[in-house]
């Protein structure tokens, strides 16, 4: 079954199916991608505005070559260049754009919920590029993606997420998009950055062997420093690289054909030590980077889809 | 001019009977069975009457931010929510941090007429938790009490001196009781749903450790601390605890507190973003208890208005509060509806105590010689609370567009008729 909503904002309410009609669309992209004329006309005449009112490099880019590669005109907008600097509010910010006559806005914005109140008061499609620590749909279809390509399923996968979660809107997509899968999630990180995960019904992890025992798929976390304004933070980033960090050492716990992802951009030498992470038997980190130009395009392929359907 | 209100059922803390009720200027002048020839009859049978509410805890935005409300835009939603008497807190612009701005607080609201309005002066000097201000000149002036409401004070020091100097002019002390070093910019209740939602959250330690603090303050000084909008389960077992042994506590709760969890964050909805946020059902089930077994001295609103433009934006960037002088009535017959307190019960929490606890002696009965402040109740009529019914200039109730259950049908203030439900005879 196609995914037929307006916005995609959550994974939290995405079927088994809708999953994957999104992975398998994704496989058809990356293929196109490959071929020599990387080029589809879906989002032929179709306006794409990247909103960002938060710092990104390759999720914007990969947002962009997306929808460029699908024949539309897509256009970069960050705050520090915007309006909100003079005061105006998200959504005049967000309606000046639609009145623009934008077919999809991608919005990334450092406010949990910021994603779903833009869907909810804007006529365009509207697409969750990360909205505070909430969540980041598109990493963890391009996630997932990334498994199915490798492993060939999804089936009776355990993942272990590790590192900073409370703050990591990639963690909570993921998880929810697991779990309806039926994939089993372990979390594991310092106490401190686990505050309320209970409330996924994830295993929470004593220690880091314990989370990469008959782990299947590791995914590493960068510690989101921007995000933890005046908070008590761990002590030090030598004492997170010791306990929590990802280390040659440490892989003798993990299974020998484990899969290592990370969002990026990467802390070298903090949550992942550069000779696990260039380690090409484990390391698929560069794959979730291509993959994620696939997974895109699908997403604002489907949406689009919907509107002429 | 004397009014007869005919077949009153009149509920008062200690009773209920069926009588008449005859007003002669601004005073009760007779509870009686006789029908005597008055200037004005009202008809209030099939209704309930009770004294005017007192609400020990609004936000009337005035002076500096009366585009959210002011204090005539603040008396007409009390009047209309059947509250006749009012204690704004002090956290205007500028602060209600002296006798001059106290004087006209009160000055404005006597001259709209519809409410006795009685300030709650700043704890401290601009509200920056450091100096105690004039309190005896403030009192002299109208304030009832003192507040950094909206602040904790953060110093023990400087509590505790509040606490001994406004003993000393037999006043009190009301904190919004809150460790902000436990706070880290949290917008909600710490727990399952901030986790879910991914927002910073505020654990309930952070209120139950401020309320430990300023219960052994109380203790040491022997002064009244009033505890403000209470909404966890340990502060309701601290406050117990306390009272228990003698120690000088009252409490408050909210509508919201009792009636909502934190569940309603779910969809971010701003409306329902407020401090102490909502919090878990254990919580509630807590408060609901506390109201039912007498720990709790008063309900009132922490009727907090904010403009339509500050809550339609993203969710931590939300000012904290909501409406409530409106909601009051329904949201507290909820608890009568659902067998937790007696319409007595109700009285006694909405006035009556509050009455006692600032010495208001004509006040929160409805008996001979006291001041003709009612409220004609129908805790039947269903209605929609729409933008045409709100009074306030802000609309930031979650209750806005909801049906609800039970209103003030017609409110007097000192005898007069200050507010009819539209369309509705009583």
């Amino acid at each position: 079954m196609s995914y037929t909503k307006k916005d995609l904002i959550t994974t939290s309410n995405l079927t088994k199916d809708e999953i994957y009609h999104f992975l398998n669309l994704a496989k058809e992209f990356k293929a196109l991608n490959n071929s020599d004329v990387k080029k589809a006309k879906s989002l032929y005449g179709k306006t794409t505005v990247n909103a960002f009112f938060e710092n990104s490099t390759r999720t914007r880019t990969s947002f962009e070559i997306a929808a460029k590669r699908l024949g539309a005109d897509a256009i970069n907008f960050s705050s520090s260049q915007s309006s909100t600097k003079k005061g105006e509010t998200l959504i005049d910010t967000i309606n000046n754009i639609v009145a623009m006559k934008t077919d999809i806005v991608v919005v990334r914005h450092y406010s949990s919920g910021a994603a779903k109140f833009v869907a909810a008061n804007t006529d365009a499609h509207v697409v969750n590029a990360g909205d505070g620590l909430n969540e980041h749909p598109s990493q963890a279809l391009l996630d997932l993606f990334t498994i199915l390509e490798h492993r060939g399923n999804l089936e009776n996968l355990t993942v272990a997420i590790i590192g900073d979660i409370f703050h990591s809107r990639v963690a909570r997509s993921n998880i929810y998009a697991m779990q309806t899968l039926g994939i089993k999630v372990k979390l594991f990180g310092p106490p401190m950055m686990l505050t309320g995960m209970e409330a996924f019904g994830c295993r929470i992890c004593k220690s880091m062997q314990e989370a990469l025992e008959d782990t299947d798929v590791i995914i590493m976390l960068r510690i989101q420093l921007e995000r933890q304004d005046d908070e008590v933070t761990f002590p030090s980033v030598r004492e997170y690289s010791n306990f929590f960090g990802l280390t040659r050492a440490k892989m003798k716990f993990a299974k020998d054909d484990v899969m290592i992802l990370h969002p990026g951009p990467i802390n070298r030498g903090v949550e992942i030590n550069s000779d696990v992470a260039d380690d090409p038997r484990y390391t698929h980190i560069l794959n979730q980077v291509e993959n994620g130009v696939a997974v895109r395009m699908a997403i604002l392929h489907t949406l689009i889809s919907n509107k002429q359907g | 001019m004397t009014t007869l209100i005919k077949n009153a059922t009149i509920v008062n803390f200690n009773e209920t009977k069926k009588a008449n009720i005859l007003i002669e200027s601004e005073m009760i002048a007779d509870i009686t069975t006789d029908e005597p020839k008055t200037d004005t009859i009202i008809d209030a049978n099939g209704k309930l009457v009770m004294p005017g509410l007192i609400d020990m805890h609004v936000h009337f935005r005035d002076p500096g931010l009366e585009y959210k409300d002011d204090i005539n835009s603040g008396s007409e939603s009390a009047v209309a929510g059947g509250v006749t008497t009012c204690l704004p807190m002090a956290n205007t612009n500028p602060i209600n941090d002296n006798a001059v701005i106290t004087r006209d607080m009160i000055a404005k609201a006597k001259a709209r007429g519809l409410i006795d309005l009685l300030p709650i002066g700043a704890i401290t000097k601009s509200m920056d938790g450091n100096k105690v201000v004039e309190m005896g000149d403030m009192i002299n002036a109208g304030a009832v009490a003192f507040s950094d409401d909206g602040l904790p004070v953060a110093s023990s020091d400087v509590m505790r001196y509040a606490l001994e100097y406004s003993k000393h002019f037999g006043s009190f002390v009301i904190n919004h009781s809150q460790d902000c070093s436990l706070c880290h910019g949290g917008h909600m209740n710490e727990g399952r749903v901030s986790a879910i939602l991914g927002i910073k959250g505020m654990p309930r330690e952070q209120e139950e450790i401020m309320v430990s603090r300023d219960l052994l303050l109380a203790k040491l000084t022997g002064g009244h601390i009033h505890i403000a909008h209470v909404s966890s389960e340990w502060s309701l077992k601290l406050i117990k605890q306390a009272r228990d042994e003698g120690i000088n506590v009252t409490c408050e709760v909210t509508p919201h507190h009792f009636t909502y969890t934190e569940d309603e964050l779910m969809n971010y909805d701003t409306n329902f973003k407020m401090s102490p946020p909502l919090r878990t059902k254990s919580d509630v089930t807590a408060v609901r208890e506390a109201i039912a077994n007498g720990l709790v001295d008063v309900i009132v609103t922490d009727h907090a208005p904010h403009h339509d433009d500050e809550k339609f934006i993203e969710f931590d960037k939300a000012p904290f509060g909501i409406l409530g002088l409106q909601t009051l009535i329904p949201l507290t017959l909820n608890l009568v509806r659902d067998g937790l307190i007696s319409y007595e019960k109700m009285v006694e929490l909405t006035s009556t105590n509050a009455a006692k606890m600032l010495n208001l002696k004509d006040k929160g009965v409805i008996a001979k010689g006291m001041l003709a402040d009612l409220v004609i109740v129908d805790p039947d009529m269903e209605y929609v609370y729409d933008k045409n019914l709100n009074k306030s200039k802000s609309s930031n109730s979650p209750l806005i567009g909801k049906t609800l259950k039970g209103a003030a049908v017609k409110t007097i203030k000192s005898g007069k008729v200050v507010f009819d439900f539209p369309n509705v005879v009583a």
